[in-house]
C-alpha cells in the first residue's frame, strides 16, 4: 500500500460505515474461514455456457407477435437540405409497412448531450430526423419497415433523395485553421501551465520536440448494433445492446415525452462495447417508427450502417516537447494538439490526460483545441484520449532516452513523480516501477540492443520497445444496488448494470460471495435491466468500482438489518455495524470468533422468508482526495521486412498495476483484449475520410483492417494484483488500460528494428520501405 | 438486395440454355463476391443461376497437365497432392487468398470472374465508371492505395484481387469456355481486360457464356515456384502487390526460362512478360533479378496513395526469385 494514503486520515464520522477517502471499504480487512473465497480466481465466465449453445439472446433476438423490420436509408452529402425525398418506389416494394422520414416522423426533442444532465445520453443534440436538415454524410433519411429484413433492405436501397448542399467543412486541414478553444476537457480544465515551459525547453540540455498524428478509428464490435423495441400504449420496451441502460431509458423517455418509469431497456448480453454501444439515432428511429407503425420493430445496423451511424474515434495531431538534464530529469514537458469534433457533440478525445499525471518535470504545458468538421458525431472508444495520448507521449519519452543514452525504463524511473504532478495530490497507490521492473525480467528486456538495428533473422529486423500504460480510476455516483437473502441463504444481488463480455457478472458474483461470506454457489447476480435499481454506465473502466460502492452502502443496511432481526437472543446482541463483518455465510465480531450468527439462524429465529435491502452508493469522494490511477508497462517485440516493410509483432507482455484483480481469467482476457486492440491501432486501424465529400470509404471490414488471428502473438500478461486502499475492494477498472501505451511500444519496438521513427499512426508498410 | 429468381443448372448446356438471353441473368459459384456485390446493389442480376453443381474434378493429363472443372472450390485445389506437387505457386497462391470459410465457398470458375476492387466501385454514393459509365472516377484522386499501377486508365484503377489468378497467369493457364455459340478455349493471360475506356467491361466473354473448366499445361520446372503476397495485415487482406514466380536454372547459374506474375497492381493478373524476356539467358543474382524488375516496372505510373507499390513491386521480384535459386525454394 501506498504510503501516502495515511495522509488523509481524519476520523470517520459514521462509525461502520465506509466512508470514501476517510476509512477504506472493510471487505480489505475482513477475515474468514473462507477468506475472500473465489475472489480473484480464474472462475469461467456464469454466461459462457448460455453463450456457446447460443441461448443467451441478444438485442436482435427477441421474438414479438406482429414484429416488422426496419432499414436506414442515408445521405450522401455531408451537410445541406433535402430537396426532394422520393419514397414511392419504396413504399410499393413487397412487404413494406410504412417508409418514415422527416415528413411523417413524430415529434420528438432533441437529445441532450452525454453529460448535460443526469438522464442526457445524446452522443450528439442534433434532432433526430425531424426536419430536411443533413448534418453528415451518411445521416439516415429514411427508416423502412418491412415484413422481412430482406424486403425492408431491398425497399431501402430504392429512396432516393435529391439535395441542396451547404458548403461544408470536410477537410481537417481547413478545418483547423479556425481552432476553438474548449471550455473544459471532460470537466477538466483544457490547459494546465506550471511554470514556463517553452522558456525551459529552450533552455534545456536536450530536447525532443515532435508531431504525432493519429487517424480515424471506427468501432467494429463482433455484434452489430441492433434493438428490439415495443410500445404498448404509453409504455416503451427496448431490448437494448446497450453499455448505458438507466440513461437511455431516462433519455428516450425524454425524446418522447414519456414518464421515466414507462421505458424499460434491458441488455443481457451485448456482443462488445467498447464505447460504441450507447445511444446513436438507430434505436431512436426504431422507437418512432414502431409508433408510427403500431407494430413492434427490430432493426439490426448493417456493417456499414455502424459506420454511418454509430461515431468513432477522431483523428489526433499532438506535439510532445521534452526539455532534460542531462541527467535525465525533465525540464519542461509540453504535450499539446488539435483533434476533429463536431459542434454538436462533446467528445475532445482527450490525449493531454496521461500527461498530466505520469511524470515528474519542472515546468508543464498542456493545452489541447478543437477544430469543428461537418461529420457524424465522434464518440469515445476504448481508452479515448489516453490510447492515443500515450501513443505520443511514449514515443517521445523513448525519443529523450535515446539522446540520454539512457535506457528507457531507467529515464522512467527518474522522471517518476512522489505525487501528482498536476493537481498535487497523494497517489492511492503507483506501483508502476514495479510493473516495469517484472515485465522486464520476464520479457527478457536485457537482451535488447539500445542500437537500432542489431539483431535480425533473414530479410527480417528484430527490435523490442516498452511504454507506460495508464488509465484514471473513476466511481460514477447515483448507483444502487439491491440485496435480497432468502431463508435458504441463496443471495441476490442486482443493479442495472452491463456485460458487455467483460465477466461483470462472473466478478460481481465472486465479489459478492467474499463480501458475504457466502458459496459463490449461493450468489445470483442480476443486471442488464432498468426495471433493477438503478446503476452506473459501463464506461471509462467505471464500472467495476461503482457497483463495488453501491454493494458496500446495500451490505451495511443489510448488515444493520440483520442485527436489528438477531435481536437479544443472538451472540450478536448489542453489536453494532462497526463492530461486526460478513463471514463464513453469516455475521461475526471482528475480534471475538465465538460471537457468530448464521444469516439463515438469524431469518428462522425472526419467523422471515427473506431479507431485501437497498442502498445507493455514496459520493466518489476518494477521487477529489487521492491522484488514481492504474499504470502498466507495455512490451513489445517486432519483425520487420527489409524488402516490404511489412511489420509483425511476436511477443507481447504486458504488465498492470490495477489494484485488486477480482478474477484472473476474465482480468487477462481484457488485458488482452486491450492489447489487441492496441496492435490495430499501431498498425492497421484507419478510417478513411474522404475530405472532397466527408464519407466514410472503407466502411467494411474488408477494407477497414483490425487485427486477424495471424496479427497477434501469443500475449503475456502480469500485474502486481496490489488493492488499492482507496477503491472498493481495492481494485481500480481495468477495461481500458490493456490499449493505452501499446501503440507506442509497437512504434519504439519499429524504431529499434529498422532505426525508423514513424510519428503517423498506422505503421503502414509503405513508411517503412 | 434486389429480388431475384434462383435457377439450379446440373449441367453446363442447361447452364447456358437457362441464362440465354436473359441480359440480367448471372451464373453463381460459391457467391463470395457476386452475393456481397448484390447487397451493396452493385449487381442487380434478375436471374441466378447456380452452376456449383457442373463438374469440380482434378485431373492429372496424360501430357503432365492438369484440368480442373471449373466447380472445384478453391478449398479442394489448393489441397490437392498433384497441384501442391507440380504446382506449389498455384497452392500457395490459393492460401494466400481470403479466408478458410470463404475458399470453402468460393469455386474456380467464380475466382476468376470476381469483379475488380475498388471502394468507390463498391458504394453506390461514388462516382465510378465501371458501375455507371461516363460518371467518373473518384479513386483517382481519392484513396488509391490499392490501386493499378500497371495499365490503368483515366477511367478506372481499380485492381483485380484474385491471387490464384496470378498464378494461374504465371502458368500460361487455359480457360475453356461454353455458350450460346459453343465451347471455345482462351488464354488466362487474355481472359481479363485492361480498363481503357470501358471498365465495366472486366472480360472477353460474350453474353451467356460459361467457365467450364481451366487447364494449365504441364511445367517440370513449376516444381521450383513459390508465391508471394505483401500486405499490412497477416491475412484477410488483398494483396499490396502479390509475385508469381517458377526458375529454371542451368548449371551454371543462368535462367533458362522463368515464369513471373503480378498481382495488386493492374486490372488483370498481370503477366511480367518484359521481365521474363529480360531475365532469360542472364545470371540468376539479385542484379539481374532488378534489372528485370526495373523492366517490368518501367511503364508504372504511381497516384496519390500508391505510389510506393512501383519500389514495392521491384523489391519483392528480386526477393521472390532470390528465394527460389536458393535450397529453401
Amino acid at each position: 500500500m501506498s504510503a501516502q494514503s495515511d495522509a488523509a486520515a481524519p476520523q470517520p464520522a459514521l462509525p461502520g460505515r465506509w466512508q470514501p477517502a476517510v476509512t477504506q471499504d472493510p471487505m480489505l480487512r475482513k477475515h474468514g474461514a473462507q477468506g475472500y473465497g473465489s475472489l480473484g480466481q480464474p472462475v469461467s465466465r456464469i454466461d459462457g455456457p448460455l453463450k456457446v449453445q447460443g441461448k443467451a439472446r441478444f438485442a436482435a433476438e427477441f421474438p414479438y407477435e406482429g414484429l416488422c423490420y426496419a432499414a436506414l436509408a442515408f445521405s450522401t452529402i455531408a451537410r445541406g437540405r433535402i430537396t426532394a425525398l422520393d419514397t414511392a418506389a419504396a413504399e410499393a416494394a413487397p412487404g413494406v409497412v410504412l417508409v418514415m422520414t422527416h415528413r411523417n416522423a413524430p415529434r420528438m426533442k432533441a437529445p441532450s448531450l452525454m453529460m448535460s444532465s443526469p438522464t442526457a445520453a445524446g452522443a450528439s443534440d442534433l434532432p433526430v430526423m425531424q426536419n430536411d436538415e443533413i448534418h453528415w454524410n451518411g445521416q439516415p433519411i429514411a427508416v423502412v419497415l418491412a415484413e422481412t429484413q430482406e424486403q425492408a433492405d431491398h425497399a431501402a436501397s430504392l429512396v432516393t433523395a435529391d439535395y441542396a448542399p451547404l458548403p461544408a467543412v470536410t477537410s481537417f486541414d481547413e478545418a483547423r485553421k479556425t481552432p476553438r478553444q474548449l471550455d473544459n476537457l471532460l470537466g477538466q480544465p483544457p490547459v494546465v501551465e506550471i511554470g514556463d515551459a517553452e522558456a525551459a525547453l529552450k533552455g534545456a540540455a536536450v530536447q525532443v520536440d515532435q508531431i504525432y498524428r493519429t487517424p480515424r478509428h471506427n468501432h467494429n464490435a463482433i455484434e452489430l448494433h441492433a434493438a428490439t423495441v415495443a410500445w404498448t400504449g404509453e409504455e416503451l420496451r427496448v431490448h437494448d445492446a446497450s453499455q448505458l441502460l438507466d440513461l437511455t431509458a431516462g433519455q428516450l423517455a425524454d425524446i418522447f415525452g414519456l414518464e421515466a418509469d414507462k421505458v424499460r431497456v434491458s441488455s443481457p448480453y451485448v456482443g462488445g462495447g467498447f464505447g460504441g454501444k450507447c445511444l446513436w439515432d438507430h434505436q431512436i428511429l426504431a422507437c418512432a417508427a414502431a409508433k408510427l407503425a403500431g407494430r413492434p420493430v427490430r432493426i439490426m445496423l448493417s456493417r456499414e450502417g455502424v459506420f454511418r451511424v454509430v461515431g468513432g474515434r477522431t483523428l489526433t495531431e499532438q506535439r510532445v516537447a521534452l526539455g532534460a538534464s542531462a541527467d535525465g530529469r525533465l525540464d519542461a514537458l509540453i504535450h499539446t494538439g488539435i483533434v476533429a469534433m463536431t459542434s454538436h457533440n462533446s467528445c475532445p478525445e482527450q490525449f493531454t490526460f496521461p500527461a498530466r499525471h505520469l511524470y515528474a518535470a519542472k515546468t508543464i504545458r498542456l493545452a489541447q483545441e478543437v477544430a469543428d468538421m461537418d461529420m457524424l458525431a465522434n464518440t469515445f472508444m476504448r481508452a479515448p484520449g489516453e490510447s492515443v495520448g500515450t501513443f505520443a507521449l511514449e514515443c517521445a519519452i523513448d525519443e529523450l532516452a535515446e539522446k540520454l543514452g539512457l535506457d528507457p525504463i531507467e529515464l522512467r524511473r527518474r522522471i517518476e513523480p512522489d505525487k501528482d504532478p498536476t493537481s498535487g495530490k497523494p497517489f492511492s497507490a503507483r506501483h508502476l516501477i514495479d510493473a516495469y521492473d517484472k515485465g522486464a525480467e520476464r520479457f527478457g528486456w536485457n537482451h535488447r540492443s539500445p542500437t537500432p538495428r542489431q539483431r535480425r533473422g533473414g530479410e527480417w529486423l528484430i527490435g523490442m520497445g516498452c511504454a507506460t500504460a495508464t488509465y484514471p480510476y473513476h466511481r460514477f455516483p447515483g448507483g444502487a444496488a439491491r440485496i435480497r437473502l432468502t431463508a435458504g441463504g441463496q443471495v441476490t444481488v442486482s443493479t442495472a448494470v452491463h456485460d458487455m463480455g467483460m465477466g461483470t457478472a462472473t466478478a460481481q458474483a465472486q465479489h459478492i460471495a467474499a463480501r458475504l461470506g457466502v458459496p459463490l454457489t449461493q450468489v445470483t447476480f442480476e443486471y442488464g435491466d432498468t426495471s433493477l435499481p438503478r446503476g452506473v454506465i459501463a464506461g471509462g473502466s467505471t464500472q467495476t468500482a461503482s457497483i463495488g460502492g453501491a454493494v458496500i452502502a446495500a451490505t451495511e443496511v443489510f448488515v444493520e438489518e440483520l442485527l436489528k432481526l438477531a435481536g437479544n437472543d443472538s451472540p450478536l446482541a448489542g453489536l453494532s455495524l462497526a463492530e461486526v463483518e460478513t463471514r463464513d455465510g453469516g455475521i461475526g465480531h471482528c475480534d471475538d470468533a465465538a460471537r457468530f450468527e448464521s444469516y439463515e439462524s438469524i431469518l428462522r429465529r425472526s419467523g422471515r422468508d427473506e431479507l431485501v435491502c437497498e442502498a445507493e452508493a455514496p459520493p466518489p469522494a476518494e477521487m477529489e482526495a487521492f491522484s488514481m490511477h492504474s499504470y502498466g508497462a507495455q512490451f513489445c517485440e517486432v519483425r520487420v521486412s527489409e524488402v516490404t516493410g511489412e511489420v509483425r509483432v511476436s511477443r507481447f507482455l504486458g504488465s498492470f498495476d490495477a489494484g485488486r484483480i477480482l478474477n484472473a481469467k476474465t482480468a487477462t482476457s481484457q488485458f488482452k483484449g486491450g492489447i489487441i486492440m492496441g496492435i490495430g491501432l499501431a498498425l492497421t486501424e484507419e478510417t478513411n475520410f474522404d475530405p472532397r465529400t466527408g464519407r466514410i470509404v472503407n466502411a467494411s471490414l474488408a477494407e477497414y483492417h483490425v487485427p486477424v488471428q495471424m496479427d497477434v502473438p501469443a500475449i503475456e500478461i502480469l500485474y502486481t494484483d496490489i488493492p488499492d486502499p482507496q477503491a472498493p475492494m481495492g481494485a481500480r477498472g481495468i477495461g481500458e488500460i490493456g490499449i493505452t501505451g501499446v501503440g507506442a511500444a509497437v512504434a519504439n519496438a519499429v524504431y529499434n528494428a529498422t532505426g525508423k521513427r514513424i510519428r503517423d499512426l498506422p505503421i503502414t508498410l509503405d513508411k517503412l520501405m | 438486395m434486389n429480388p431475384f429468381t434462383y435457377e439450379r443448372a446440373s449441367d453446363a448446356p442447361a447452364a447456358i440454355g437457362l441464362a440465354k438471353g436473359n441480359a440480367v441473368a448471372r451464373y453463381l459459384g460459391g457467391g463470395t463476391n457476386l452475393v456481397d456485390l448484390m447487397r451493396e446493389t452493385v449487381e442487380r442480376p434478375e436471374m441466378l443461376v447456380d452452376v456449383t453443381g457442373l463438374p469440380d474434378g482434378i485431373e492429372p493429363r496424360a501430357d503432365g497437365g492438369l484440368l480442373i472443372g471449373a466447380a472445384a472450390t478453391n478449398t479442394a485445389l489448393a489441397a490437392d497432392s498433384h497441384v501442391r506437387t507440380h504446382y506449389p505457386l498455384l497452392a500457395r497462391a490459393i492460401l494466400a487468398g481470403a479466408s478458410a470459410q470463404i475458399r470453402n465457398m468460393a469455386t474456380v470458375g467464380g475466382n476468376i470472374l470476381q469483379r475488380t476492387r475498388c471502394r468507390y466501385f463498391y458504394d453506390t454514393a461514388a462516382a465510378c465508371n465501371k458501375r455507371q459509365p461516363g460518371t467518373g472516377c473518384d479513386a483517382r484522386d481519392g484513396f488509391n492505395r490499392y490501386h493499378a499501377i500497371l495499365g490503368a486508365s483515366p477511367a478506372c484503377i481499380a485492381t483485380h484481387p484474385s491471387d490464384m489468378c496470378v498464378a494461374l497467369a504465371a502458368l500460361d493457364a487455359t480457360v475453356h469456355l461454353d455458350g450460346p455459340d459453343g465451347p471455345r478455349s482462351i488464354a488466362l493471360a487474355d481472359l481479363h481486360r485492361l480498363p481503357g475506356d470501358r471498365p465495366d467491361i472486366e472480360t472477353e466473354l460474350k453474353p451467356g457464356e460459361l467457365i467450364t473448366a481451366v487447364e494449365i499445361p504441364p511445367l517440370p520446372f513449376a516444381r521450383r515456384s513459390t508465391y508471394r503476397k505483401v500486405r499490412d495485415r497477416a491475412s484477410y487482406a488483398f494483396a499490396l502487390v502479390s509475385v508469381a514466380a517458377a526458375l529454371d536454372l542451368d548449371n551454371d547459374g543462368t535462367v533458362r526460362d522463368l515464369r513471373l506474375a503480378l498481382g495488386g497492381v493492374a486490372h488483370k493478373p498481370w503477366r511480367a512478360s518484359a521481365a521474363e524476356a529480360a531475365l532469360k539467358g542472364r545470371p540468376a543474382t539479385p542484379e539481374s533479378f532488378r534489372a528485370a524488375a526495373e523492366a517490368e516496372l518501367a511503364a508504372a505510373t504511381g497516384l496519390r496513395d500508391n505510389a510506393f507499390k512501383i519500389e514495392l513491386a521491384k523489391r519483392t521480384i528480386v526477393a521472390v526469385l532470390g528465394n527460389l535459386t536458393g535450397d529453401d525454394a
